[in-house]
């Protein structure tokens, strides 16, 4: 990899979204591709190497999809910074790759037109001719490229068509490539716009032919797919198809990784000496990355089928049906997907916001993300609800535990709109954003792609997720070992620990809601994956893996109310180190994780103390 | 209005938000002016203004009303020239139209 001179010609592929833009650009890079961010921005920056033909290395740069120049918030100003070369250490790109669907030139041609305006450098990609050609659009691609003064390159980027000339177009342009001047660019006016809307409709008059009602099939999936009561229909059945898939498919690697993270453990604990460093490996590390890593069959399945629907153009369309339904409290239709992944865990979910493109939806997504109840969250569900609820039915055929188990789904879910509205009416009141989204054509995905992408979602989660938990791991299991039981101890050693410190220091805090020391001790391994809570909980009972008999162990040492009220507490459950790093990272702020934390403290807090004294009266 | 001569009195142009489901027509005004101005500041519709025009509504542009949200109408998906787009109704405010002088089959006004 380190064999590219830092001064290879860079190249910016541009286009609207939807133009399958990121298909050819993991057509021409393939695997070598690397995801970071912009310094100081959430804005992602793919980069990927390729050789060309004549054997020069360049690189190519994958930018957000974007209709205009006109950067709407500081994130999309960077991507034309980029282009422009006015980002800090960065010169302007040698090239712009211009992406455009062929089967709806309109707004491709306009952006390739404010493109010229930079005086940079461009050539026109047409991708997806062959379906344009299907649906009977003609277009004159010598004449259109005398017309905008660029080379045009027909492509399909599903099939690898036409990379040779595109990859051969760049090459001439690179061997080409004088001294050009500082590129220049101003923010169209309204009626710049117009006037190349005008210039662009005269050159479809000129080289396009294209026969009326062209999109038949797109037409008649809509007729189904947009319908006010079918189309959320269908959308229910796709929502419960995924769900399904998620948490049933993946169960058979989940347990496998967890079975390969015990046995690890353990074969370090029977090899190592005993003793702290053995502890540190096996408790620690190994302990804590397994408990992360098992949920990432669940985030491999949940990416696959939302990048699927995505490239197939569904996306928009879950947006559309969804948005008057969560847009009433001030979420964007394009909130909804994120808000489904954290059904999984809340991480892939805050990372998959970077769908919406306005600042303020996106933060109010992000912020009540956690309140989706996540998988971690189901084992200290199970195992209150199996020590505490009767496993009855009522009116004969409804299972009591079930209906808890909903309730405390919808519990998640109703929290998480009033979040939403109180933000809309306090912190940020006022005027709302405009809802404008292009509803694609439906289109064939290409299955190479999809796992490009889906691989390359998997590593951002285990990068993003693997560092901080790490870190967190260890400090957690320092906290939770040290300093270790006295001669002669009675109670298990994390009593004595700086865990069991502070939970008897919280104690005070803890128990007007009910909870005990034990419960509190807890709390703060739990910190580092809600899961975590059981086995710590285990641990403090003096259970030691014994989790089976801990339900019975609750059931004797807790009431009713102290258990209800700890289900209430974790509704909410501020306590997950992991997301609270993602927020810090994809808002690059401590503000709003530290917001995070305090207001879910505070729900957590509040409903179990409702929670913990109604039950009181009542027993 | 009484309508004598149907060949020569164009529909009175509407905005797009009051249009229903089904309705066909060209874009006579987009942006300022357009809607019901009291609610929103300059900057809002500008930029209002400008995100319509670079997606394609843009006067002249043929529009027909494909679909409609289940709660209100809204939003509403519409066909603009050669592709799709859904709006909330309150943006299509900004937008006036004008349905098709006679049957579906008319010709745009350019």
């Amino acid at each position: 990899m380190s064999s590219w001179p830092s001064d290879a010609f860079r190249f910016a592929l541009v286009g609207n979204p939807n133009c399958g833009k990121t298909a050819l650009f993991n057509m021409l890079t393939g695997k070598r591709q690397k995801v970071a961010n912009y310094p100081g921005v959430t804005v992602e920056s793919k980069r990927g190497r390729l050789i060309t033909p004549s054997g020069r290395k360049m690189v190519a740069i994958d930018l957000p999809g974007t209709y205009s120049l006109r950067g709407r918030s500081p994130d999309e100003a960077v991507t034309r910074n980029a282009i422009l070369g006015k980002l800090a250490d960065e010169s302007p790109m040698d090239l712009i790759v211009c992406i455009a669907d062929a089967t709806n030139l309109r707004l491709s041609l306009r952006l390739v037109l404010e493109l010229k305006l930079t005086g940079m450098p461009v050539i026109l990609a047409l991708n997806m001719v062959d379906i344009a050609a299907k649906r009977g659009i003609e277009i004159n691609m010598k004449r259109l490229s005398e017309r905008l003064g660029i080379p045009v390159i027909p492509t399909i980027a599903v099939d690898k068509g036409g990379t040779a000339e595109l990859l051969a177009a760049i090459d001439d342009a690179a061997a080409g490539e004088n001294t050009s001047s500082t590129p220049t660019w101003h923010e169209q006016s309204a009626d710049e716009v117009r006037a190349t809307h005008l210039l662009v409709n005269q050159m479809i008059e000129d080289c396009v032919t294209i026969p009326a009602g062209n999109d038949v099939w797109t037409r008649r999936i809509d007729n189904v797919l947009l319908h006010p009561v079918w189309g959320l229909l269908v959308l229910l059945l796709v929502l419960f198809l995924i769900f399904q898939a998620v948490f049933s498919w993946s169960t058979p690697a989940m347990d496998a990784i967890k079975a390969g993270f015990d046995l690890a453990g353990d074969y370090v604990k029977s090899n190592f000496p005993e003793g702290m460093l053995s502890s540190l490996i096996a408790d620690g590390i190994i302990a804590g990355v397994g408990s992360v890593i098992v949920f990432l069959p669940q985030i491999l399945v949940l990416f696959f089928f939302i990048i699927l629907l995505e490239d197939f153009g569904y996306m928009a369309r879950a947006a559309f049906l969804m948005d008057r339904i969560i847009g009433g409290v001030g979420l964007h239709g394009r909130s909804f997907i994120p808000l489904l992944s954290s059904f999984a865990c809340a991480i892939p979910g805050i990372m998959a916001t970077r769908v919406i493109d306005n600042r303020r939806q996106r933060l109010a997504t992000i912020m009540i993300a956690p309140l989706m109840t996540c998988s971690a969250r189901i084992p200290v569900y199970t195992l209150i609800i199996a020590a505490f609820v009767p496993n009855t039915h009522v009116f004969g055929f409804v299972n009591l535990q079930g209906i808890v188990m909903f309730g405390l789904y919808a519990a998640g879910i109703i929290s998480a709109f009033l979040v939403a509205w109180a933000f809309r009416l306090f912190v940020w009141s006022g005027k709302s954003e405009p809802f404008i989204m292009e509803l694609p054509s439906y289109k064939r995905p290409s299955l190479r792609s999809v796992g490009i992408n889906v691989l390359q979602r998997a590593f951002v989660f285990l990068q993003r997720a693997g560092t901080t938990i790490l870190s967190m791991m260890i400090l957690i299991w320092f906290l939770a070992t040290v300093p270790g039981a006295p001669e002669g101890a009675t109670e298990p050693a994390i009593h004595y620990s700086f865990a069991g410190m502070i939970g008897h220091a919280l104690l005070p805090l803890l128990a007007p809601i009910g909870f005990n020391w034990q419960i509190a001790v807890a709390l703060i391994p739990g910190m580092a994956a809600r899961e975590v809570a059981v086995g710590a909980l285990a641990t403090v009972y003096a259970l030691g893996n014994d989790e089976a008999s801990l339900g019975s162990t609750i059931a004797t040492h807790w009431s009713l109310g102290t258990a209800l009220a700890l289900l209430a507490w974790y509704v909410f459950a501020p306590q997950c180190a992991s997301t609270l790093s993602v927020v810090r990272r994809e808002t690059n702020s401590w503000q709003w994780p530290l917001a995070m934390f305090i207001y879910l403290t505070a729900l957590a807090y509040l409903a179990a103390w409702i929670v913990f004294h109604t039950t009181l009266l009542f027993t | 209005m009484v309508d004598t001569h149907s060949t020569s009195v164009l529909p009175v142009p509407v905005l797009l938000g009051k249009a229903g489901k089904g309705f066909r027509g060209t874009i006579v005004a987009v942006g300022a002016g357009v809607g019901p101005s009291d609610l929103e500041d300059a900057e809002y519709s500008d930029e209002l203004e400008r995100r319509l025009l670079e997606i394609g509504f843009v006067e002249g542009a043929e529009i027909e009303i494909l679909h409609e949200g289940l709660i209100g109408g809204d939003p509403i998906a519409i066909r603009v020239d050669d592709m799709n787009v859904a709006l909330r109704r309150r943006e299509a405010n900004a937008i006036l139209v004008r349905a098709y002088p006679v049957g579906p089959s008319g010709k745009a006004q350019g």
